[in-house]
């Protein structure tokens, strides 16, 4: 038994239940649900299908596993011990991504059938509780970020960005200037999908590297790169690295000087919420995660909610249908003064995601908020000091700064010192039952590691993440094996991933790998 | 790499690279030299930084059963000595006594020759450019090599950045995940060090050798990819061969390097590798040229402002001009305009420099501060790096 | 935030905690650290926003009041679908994704997430059989993503700049689709029977050319119909080069056949029917499948989970061709990843698990045989046309309304009044169908629930 788990690491060791894959498990004859069948007399009607021609009848039935109800769910309760997810983790170590704690009372709303069993089509006074939450929630998020309407369509960050590349390309198009503005210059700091969307989106891409001092963006760089080209500016502020760039007024001021947009990537907000706004800092267009700044939590990659807002001047671009009010206090969904034409999701937004959200913001209100950035900040930096206490680990640029809400941290040092970098510090802390994250690429910052603590742990929790970094620092100096052969004590063991890049030998289903293999992995 | 035999690592140690150094002489490259260094008090360097190399490699190695393949005596035997291990020697007889630094380029090149008919997997080499060179000479781009840094002052892009770095990474090459690791061609240079001891640096690109790179080791991530080296060059051709198929009536002066060479594969053509050719009208119409072939080209051009140069820095340095290109003279770069330069250079090449600028160093320092600023470097299709140039005195 | 007060979903907003941490850090005031954001861009003002409910008894009051004021399908009757289905969601389904160690993971390793590594590769197993391909991809946001993006890989992997859609293609996909296509690509539509509701091919095969890249369309069709000329139409992109793209419903595919079987080189679809809720059009994921062909597989942008063996033995997986790449020359830049759907996916893999291959079948059986009986009992109502179209439907059909003499918002009016919600308004979209509406039943319907709709509807009609 630990009696101090802050400084000594705690014995933990994931679940293995060496479950088979589920087409394993099948036993013909089983079933796991039953379906009403049809009453007598629509069955007399026979089966409609055989009016269709023979080549659309599916002769052989879908080879499904056959399973009683009880084995599946236990099939899948297995899985899920078999996962560590942010409820049981102390999950700082996926900076960026915001792994805040997502409150179980508004999983109750999330899954409520008040909300689960409705239609998207259904006539607007049957809905108008779903609609007065959209509503609120846009009038919340106008109020966190300045700007002037909301679009909740997105199902994520990477969505979100999309609605800003078709935002930007249909105001590029309406005001005649496609053989003019065809530039979009963003940072090597920013998420991935930004200059993937704007190459998607018919834009160059030109990127800003950050100055090798400051960790800012190179602001001449940024000068040499806008001209009368430069259709809009995709930025993060904070960027990754966690600092807050502060001439960014004076590099959306450049941008609207030769005519062009500016948008704010906020995947960066929790330690801005009530502190600095989109709308101060000169941004046209901006968008929120409400799965990581707002609490919605991120099952295992999505459902998420991507938020995007824009100022006056571009509602008319903005993806319809929003939700208005009428003078008799009615919701309803509004597709006038918006782009009827500019969709990119089916209906109106992931729900779920969005009540979720609401009902966070509701909780929290003004001051909660600002507390929210305000602790965010200060559990940041106090492990910032923590960690650049172990050997080994570093913070590239700016220093001597405080930090915003995350650091990039960089291993280089200790893989010169040991040999083992990143990659073998992770593979050793699934062993603690904790998390860290190898960071967007390019590792500019080489080896690196990001931490976000968010508001949501608590001092005594970073300490013992602080307290297994250092143990396995100490392991990588005294015994790097224990590092290189990890994880010990995972549910499986090292993946060869050679077999997952030959198009030879990958499987992606369990049909393919059939087709492929026989016995355990034995080639056909 | 064979799974059915222990591994073998190669290792090559040029005992007289980086004793110049020390006594104030750039390079040891000749008899006299070395005579010189050796009367002023010089120590073989090399050896030490394999050492350390080899303790690294060894950490890495965690036990595991490996074959070590040496040069003799001071070209790798005695070192390994050190450590208890036992070798293969490679080519002993043919070579000077184990004891003489006394070793020679071609000492170098037969002993590396000598391990490529044993079949080592990796060859490690301790030295310096022309090491490097001769390395080069004697096994051509297809053999895995990693060079150990112990030359005075290394330009070549073989060299890992440390030896320990070097140890590690031949370790994973050996023993690790061989999904992690990858395989690219690095710049070899060649520099004058008559040259360089008088305060000029004049190289030229020499040729490549292939080395081994560490891949992100780690998947699963949550976005973004990285893209293999060669597809990252490929994109680049693709976007640049675009622009030159649309603009037939330019000529284009295509500098050296894998990533220019790039160029000419996706337009079809078949360029040089490390000399500057000129293609005009969708085709090359001079292959390997001199600085007087060059400016003979442009005064025949009809619209003197349709003249580009394609070129690329060498990794890791950041040298855009000066190093392996001097055919681009301060005239040549005159004649074009600095407006006229299209620099090319994949992102992974980038971040090799660490936010360190490109460098110009042209032999006009005059020009090298006119050509300063920040450039529009072509990256991917369809996307740019504005980045800086400095001039390289500063 | 106040002397007196913690929040419980934030640890250190105690005062006491703060100071110590503070102390740490060698700062007097938490102020401090936002001193690199310049004072003209710090906000000072006060956010509007509604006092904190601090309480969950709070908070649930005001929510659930919110939510209470809807009237949901199952406390009416809703012959809605055109996308979004009202099926019965199994109680496993429910329970497996609302598990903490799924709902609140994202992008651990497979060392710390084999479970859900697992499940995905399972889901992407299960749909595989179910669509008799090699490959199917981890969930993109919706169907019409899927749909989008499956056309952007046809564009890649043919180099080519123009697809075909069907013009019978439910119209917010077809936004959607034309959307994500700009500015790069042409989206031309080709027509499809007024009568029957299948597609038209001379008119497909007007337009099929070396430029095109592709032909999309939907089976069933936002109409409804059952399109039986798959082959042919697979025949004449294949013969010009382009390659099929075919969007199925996955809760027909027990009886129908895949359209993989016919030609199909990409399948896609939203996997909402496969035991997701509706949650007003916000539970969502789309599929994309394809056989196991380098050329296509590198052309996915989505994840791709595949198995692999680890050093002990064990089942492992891991993504597949992560430095995924163009071989090609590149007309396009590279799509986007990012989060997307996957606990959905998770969701819908336990579904077909539950079903099993009978269960797909009686699925399927009984959702064609309740549409047949509803459209006749509907038909025979005065004025009322079912179906309008003629192909055989699956789950959902048209309804003409024209010789009724009434609008089809006055005629749902009536019903809301009478508490069904009567089918999609197809007047503003197709205004070639007159005053025609799309009515769906699905599993959930029983007879009697069918027998009221008719009844109801006759008398409303009345007036």
């Amino acid at each position: 038994m630990k009696t101090n788990p802050k400084t000594e690491p705690r014995d933990f060791h994931q679940a293995k239940w060496d479950e088979p894959v589920i087409f394993e498990l099948s036993t013909p004859g089983e079933r796991g649900v039953l379906l009403p069948g049809t009453e007598p007399e629509i069955a007399a009607l026979g089966n409609p299908w055989e009016d269709l021609p023979k080549e659309l009848h599916r002769t052989s039935p879908p080879a499904l596993p056959e399973m009683s109800q009880m084995r599946v769910l236990k099939h899948y309760l297995r899985l899920s011990q078999e996962n560590l997810g942010a409820d049981l983790n102390i999950d700082i170590g996926q900076g960026t991504c915001t792994m805040k704690y997502s409150p179980k009372i508004n999983d109750q709303f999330a899954t409520s059938p008040k909300l689960a069993e409705l239609h998207p089509l259904q006539a607007p006074s049957t809905v108008q509780g779903t609609l007065e939450i959209l509503y609120e929630t846009e009038q919340f998020l106008k109020e966190i970020s300045g700007l002037d309407r909301f679009c909740l369509h997105p199902g994520g960050g990477s969505q979100a960005i999309l609605g800003i590349g078709s935002v930007i390309r249909n105001w590029v198009d309406a005001n005649g200037m496609a053989d003019r503005k065809d530039e979009i210059v963003t940072t090597i700091f920013s998420h991935p999908s930004n200059p993937a969307v704007a190459k998607i989106k018919g834009f160059k891409v030109i990127t800003i590297y950050p100055d090798p001092v400051t960790g800012r963006p190179d602001m001449k760089a940024f000068m040499a790169a806008v001209n009368e080209r430069t259709a809009a500016l995709l930025i993060t502020n904070p960027e990754d690295i966690g600092l807050y760039n502060p001439s960014i007024r004076e590099m959306t001021d450049l941008v609207h000087s030769v005519g062009g947009l500016c948008s704010y990537d906020q995947a960066n907000a929790n330690g801005v919420l009530g502190i600095a706004r989109a709308r101060e800092a000169g941004f046209d267009l901006c968008f929120f995660n409400l799965h990581k700044t707002f609490s919605s939590p991120h099952g295992c990659g999505g459902p998420g909610s991507g938020v995007l807002g824009v100022q006056k001047h571009l509602v008319p671009f903005l993806p319809a249908p929003v939700v208005d009010v009428d003078d008799q206090g009615n919701y309803f969904l509004q597709y006038e003064g918006v782009d009827r034409e500019n969709r990119i999701k089916d209906y109106y937004g992931v729900l779920p995601a969005i009540v979720r959200a609401y009902a966070w913001m509701l909780s929290l209100g003004d001051e909660g908020l600002r507390e929210v950035a305000r602790v965010s900040i200060l559990n940041n930096n106090y492990i910032f000091r923590k960690i650049l206490r172990i050997p080994g680990a570093d913070a590239p640029f700016a220093a001597g700064e405080h930090r915003m809400e995350q650091v990039r941290y960089s291993w280089q040092g200790l893989k010169d010192a040991t040999g083992c970098g990143v990659a073998d510090v992770q593979n050793r802390i699934f062993d603690f039952g904790m998390h860290i994250w190898t960071s967007h690429e390019p590792w500019i910052v080489p080896e690196p590691f990001t931490i976000e603590p968010t508001e949501s742990y608590s001092k005594d929790e970073l300490d013992e993440y602080v307290a297994v970094l250092e143990q396995i620092v100490r392991e990588a100096h005294e015994n790097p094996d224990i590092l290189k052969k990890a994880p010990h004590r995972s549910t499986i063991h090292h993946v060869d991933h050679d077999v997952l890049e030959d198009p030879k030998r990958w499987a992606i289903t369990w049909r393919a790998y059939n087709r492929k293999y026989r016995g355990y992995f034995e080639a056909r | 790499m064979n799974p059915q035999r222990t591994p073998r690592l190669g290792l090559i140690v040029n005992p007289i690279a980086g004793m110049g150094g020390r006594v104030g002489l750039k390079g040891t490259d000749g008899d006299e030299l070395l005579r010189l260094a050796v009367a002023r008090g010089a120590v073989p360097m090399a050896e030490s930084r394999a050492a350390l190399c080899l303790e690294a490699f060894l950490k890495g190695a965690e036990g595991r059963p490996f074959e070590l393949h040496v040069g003799p005596g001071a070209m790798g035997e005695r070192v390994a000595e050190r450590y208890g291990l036992g070798v293969v020697v490679a080519g002993r007889g043919a070579l000077p006594p184990p004891s003489s630094v006394r070793t020679t380029a071609e000492d170098t090149r037969r002993t590396a020759r000598n391990m490529a008919d044993t079949g080592v997997d990796l060859l490690l080499f301790a030295g310096g450019d022309g090491t490097a060179r001769d390395i080069c000479v004697a096994l051509g781009r297809d053999r895995l090599v990693l060079g150990i840094p112990a030359g005075v002052k290394i330009h070549s892009a073989v060299y890992a950045s440390s030896p320990a770095a070097a140890g590690f990474l031949a370790a994973a090459t050996l023993f690790g995940d061989t999904s992690v690791i990858r395989e690219k061609l690095a710049e070899v240079m060649d520099i004058d060090e008559n040259a360089y001891r008088s305060g000029v640096l004049r190289a030229k690109l020499f040729g490549y050798l292939r080395i081994p790179y560490e891949r992100r080791r780690v998947q699963g991530l949550k976005a973004g990819s990285g893209t293999p080296e060669a597809a990252a060059q490929a994109e680049i051709a693709a976007a640049v061969a675009e622009t030159i198929s649309a603009g037939p009536e330019t000529l284009w002066l295509i500098g050296a390097g894998t990533t220019t060479k790039a160029v000419t594969d996706a337009l079809g053509l078949s360029g040089t590798l490390l000399g500057v050719d000129a293609c005009l009208g969708g085709s090359l119409v001079a292959l390997d040229l001199s600085e007087r072939d060059i400016l003979a080209l442009i005064a025949q051009q009809s619209d003197p402002k349709k003249i580009k140069i394609l070129l690329t820095p060498i990794g890791g340095q950041g040298f855009l001009f000066g190093r392996g290109n001097q055919q681009f003279s301060p005239d040549v770069i005159r004649a074009v305009g600095r407006e006229n330069l299209m620099i090319l250079a994949t992102p992974d090449k980038l971040h090799t420099l660490r936010g360190a600028p490109l460098l110009a160093d042209t032999g006009d320092p005059s020009l090298d501060l006119e050509l300063e600023g920040y450039y529009r470097i072509v990256s991917s299709y369809g996307g740019f790096t504005v980045y800086p140039l400095a001039a390289a005195g500063q | 935030m106040s002397d007196t007060f913690t929040h419980p979903y934030i640890p250190n907003s105690d005062p006491v905690i703060q100071r110590w941490m503070m102390d740490s850090i060698g700062i007097e005031d938490i102020e401090e650290l936002f001193a690199c954001i310049p004072e003209s861009l710090r906000f000072r003002g006060k956010m509007n926003l509604p006092e904190p409910l601090l309480s969950e008894a709070a908070l649930r009051r005001r929510v659930m009041g919110r939510l209470n004021k809807n009237r949901t399908c199952e406390e009416a009757l809703s012959f809605l679908g055109g996308g979004c289905w009202q099926h019965q969601v199994p109680a496993v389904c429910d329970e497996v994704n609302r598990r903490s160690e799924f709902l609140t993971a994202y992008a651990g390793e497979p060392y710390e997430d084999h479970g859900r590594f697992q499940a995905l590769f399972e889901y992407e197993s299960l749909m595989a059989e179910l669509l008799e391909t090699d490959v199917v991809n981890v969930p993109t946001n919706d169907g019409s993503q899927a749909a989008a993006t499956a056309l952007r890989m046809a564009c890649r992997a043919t180099g080519r700049d123009e697809v075909l859609v069907a013009g019978s293609t439910q119209p917010d996909r077809f936004r959607i689709v034309r959307n994500y296509l700009r500015p790069d690509i042409r989206v031309t539509r080709f027509g499809f029977d007024r009568t029957t509701g299948l597609l038209d091919l001379k008119d497909l095969k007007s337009k099929v050319s070396d430029k095109v890249a592709a032909v999309f369309f939907e089976n069933p069709s936002f109409l409804g119909c059952v399109e039986t000329q798959g082959r042919e139409i697979a025949e004449a992109i294949h013969a010009a080069g382009g390659l099929l793209v075919v969007f199925a419903d996955p809760s027909s595919l027990g009886v129908l056949t895949p359209p993989s079987r016919y030609g199909a080189d990409l399948s896609c679809g939203d996997i909402q029917p496969l035991g997701i809720h509706m949650s007003f059009g916000g539970g969502r994921g789309g599929y994309i499948a394809s056989a196991d062909e380098e050329r296509l597989v590198q052309e996915y942008p989505s994840r791709l989970f595949g198995i692999a063996p680890t050093e002990k033995g064990e089942w492992g997986f891991g993504d597949v061709a992560w430095e995924r790449t163009s071989f090609a020359k590149r007309e396009n830049g590279k799509e986007f990843v990012g989060t997307a759907a996957a606990l959905w996916g998770i969701t819908a893999g336990v579904y077909l698990a539950l079903m099993g291959p009978k269960g797909m079948r009686e699925l399927g059986e009984g959702i064609m045989q309740r549409a047949r009986y509803l459209a006749a009992l509907m038909d025979k109502i005065p004025g009322v046309a079912a179906p309008r179209l003629s192909a055989v439907p699956f789950k959902e059909f048209v309804v003409n309304f024209d010789g009724t003499g009434l609008s089809v918002k006055e005629i749902n009016r009536r019903l809301l009044d009478r508490n069904i919600f009567g089918g999609q308004d197809l007047s503003a979209d197709f205004p070639e169908l007159g005053q025609s509406a799309l009515y769906c039943t699905t599993e959930v319907h029983s007879k009697a629930d069918l027998d009221r709709l008719a009844s109801e509807l006759a008398s409303c009609l009345k007036g």
